[in-house]
């Protein structure tokens, strides 16, 4: 027996090398290792590699930063103007989506919804992957250290990336939605149908679990259902590309609205808050008329000026020209909505007449700086008629963003005959501080 | 073309300084963690597996071959969500079969290693996915198209690699 192992000493400590590994995942698949505390190795690997690569991220931040801070501000001018224009717009749309959040608590207060609503997320920059097709996942450059928990939701402005899988101190893995392990639990928006996204072997997204014979189209857009208790419900996570017949089910391959090939910077939902609005909250509610009577005179005469061909210029017709205004962003269905990501954006009929939002400034969008500690955000839960509407709104102060379903219908004072929807372009928001609201039926 | 079957006598056996034998590795390793991320293309290259053929075929010694093959498939286990050893057993597999094809063959011009690489390429996969789904119980798919493809990929990687890495070789 001794003669034949040193014969084949090579084969032996081969065959002993690859036991000791069999028996090693033998192990940890037995005791489903908690990956809230990852095994020595693992976190050896991963401390040895992450801070190599947040150094080389942060110096790239930093020069970039410089370059285009203070050396190239070519165009700077003509972006401020137009963002400054942009953010009229946003105040007329602000003053619309106070009044149908109102509605929204006055109508959850009715049929005592909770409403899921993200608080604090909190901005991560993406600085590794695990390099490997078969395991999608990121590495962020914030961890334990700053209150990141496994299974919180990954987001960003356009849609949904994934959840934290692994902490560590100092980072965090995420696993992405397109992993062969993953399972989302989304449905398609139109339809209602309620399948699972996960990857496939080719990278590939797929909406799984859709019964054959349902009439799932291209371009019918993904959302999250929230039932899996980490995604707050109505979350974009993509939309139809091609549906084919599988062995049972459909295949449903979606394009994400989140961009998972060049993710730079996230968003982790490090609170989820189930809540009743209370009646009183929306009793005190102002309409939307009384805020827009109190916003116009702070509206620019120019207004009118810059689509002298469609909205009548003249003073008396100020207050119509601005609720047709408001009346035709909400016609237009969602403002720099995550959910409208390509396809949607693609359907928006150019409009010269609104140049700011020719701009494609929100091609990237900015996330927010880091709000660890920050004041926990108001929430503005907003709905639609019949159904509350799952929407993605930014901090009052900055900016909003409504995926609804259409609300032209709810505001109140304002004439449906004059809707121009091509009066006011939909705009692309650079939203700070996300936050999503949704009705989360429970 | 020289691929042919040597005698042992025949090839020569290359060593590594400490330093390359351990940088050449991390550094494979920070490189499939870092770029794929910001160049998704870079997600098909396996280049810790091409540092392990590399390190197999050019010196020749099983047992090194299995052992480096092991500790740069564990590392890459750990950046992974998967269970420690997936990765480990195959490219364990992959470093013992390259250092003792090393021996019997030669590989040392281009379109050897071209075919060396994309045959071990191929033998990775395989084992990866066979532990993945037969140990680990993961229901993994298998796309012909991709596996093959991306062989070509690393095939025609690791000839560029392999030349370059060449310089680091310390004559035995």
């Amino acid at each position: 027996m001794d003669n034949l192992i040193t014969r084949h000493r090579e084969l032996t400590v081969l065959a002993v090398v690859l036991i000791v590994q069999v028996l090693g995942l033998a192990v940890q698949v037995k005791s489903t290792n908690d990956p809230q505390h990852p095994l020595l190795l693992r976190y050896w690997a991963v401390s040895a590699i992450t801070p190599f690569e947040r150094v080389i991220v942060h110096s790239r931040d930093d020069v970039y930063d410089v370059w285009h801070n203070y050396l190239y501000l070519r165009g700077v001018r003509q972006e401020n103007r137009d963002l400054k224009e942009q953010i009229k717009n946003l105040k007329l749309e602000g003053a619309r989506l106070e009044e149908d959040a109102n509605q929204g608590h006055r109508l959850q207060a009715l049929f005592a919804f909770k409403e899921q609503s993200v608080l604090q997320p909190l901005a991560a920059q993406v600085i590794g992957s695990s390099g490997s097709e078969q395991s999608r996942s990121v590495f962020l450059d914030k961890g334990e250290n700053d209150g990141i928990k496994k299974d919180m939701a990954v987001i960003t402005a356009d849609g949904v990336v994934g959840k934290v899988l692994t902490v560590y101190p100092r980072t965090a893995q995420v696993l992405l939605i397109n992993d062969q392990s993953s399972g989302l639990g989304a449905m398609v928006e139109r339809l209602r149908l309620q399948g699972v996204v996960r990857g496939s072997a080719a990278g590939e997204t797929i909406l799984d679990k859709i019964m054959p014979g349902e009439e799932v189209q291209a371009g019918d857009k993904v959302i999250t259902t929230g039932g899996d208790g980490i995604f707050p419900k109505g979350l974009p996570v993509g939309y139809v590309v091609k549906v084919s017949q599988a062995d049972i089910f459909l295949r449903v391959r979606i394009h994400p609205s989140a961009n998972l090939n060049r993710l730079e910077e996230v968003l982790v939902v490090t609170k989820l808050h189930d809540e009743v609005p209370s009646g009183n909250e929306a009793a005190g509610a102002q309409r939307a008329a009384d805020i827009l009577a109190a916003r116009l005179p702070g509206v620019p005469e120019k207004a009118p000026e810059k689509a002298p061909d469609k909205t009548p210029a003249k003073e008396p017709a100020k207050e119509s020209a601005t609720v047709h205004q408001a009346k035709a962003v909400s016609a237009t269905k969602p403002v720099g909505s995550p959910a409208s990501s390509a396809p949607q954006h693609a359907q928006q009929p150019p409009n010269a007449a609104n140049k700011p939002e020719t701009k494609p400034a929100s091609a990237k969008p900015i996330l927010p700086k880091p709000v660890t500690s920050s004041k926990p955000a108001v929430l503005k839960p907003v709905s639609s008629t019949g159904q509350v509407a799952q929407n993605v709104i930014a901090e009052p102060t900055t900016a909003k963003k409504i995926d609804a379903k259409p609300i032209s219908t709810r505001l109140t004072n304002a004439k449906p005959t004059d809707v121009k929807p091509t009066d006011v372009k939909p705009t692309n928001v650079k939203p700070t501080n996300v936050k999503q609201i949704s009705d989360g039926t429970q | 073309m020289r691929l042919s079957t040597t005698s042992p006598e025949q090839v020569e056996v290359y060593r590594f300084s400490w330093l390359a034998a351990t940088l050449i590795p991390a550094l494979a390793i920070f490189f499939q963690a870092f770029f794929p991320v910001r160049i998704p293309l870079l997600a098909w290259f396996d280049v810790p597996l091409m540092v392990t053929v590399f390190l197999g075929v050019t010196r020749r010694n099983p047992v090194t071959g299995l052992f480096t093959g092991c500790v740069i498939g564990l590392i890459q286990d750990s950046l992974t969500h998967h269970p420690l050893g997936v990765y480990g057993i195959a490219k364990t597999v992959v470093g013992f079969v390259s250092s003792s094809l090393g021996v019997k063959l030669d590989v040392e011009n281009a379109v050897s290693r071209f075919l060396v690489t994309y045959g071990f390429y191929l033998l990775h996969q395989f084992l990866y996915f066979s532990v993945q789904r037969g140990l680990v119980g993961e229901a993994m798919g298998w796309a012909w198209g991709h596996e093959l493809l991306a062989g070509l990929a690393n095939a025609g990687a690791a000839v560029a690699l392999f030349a370059a890495l060449d310089r680091f070789k310390l004559r035995n």
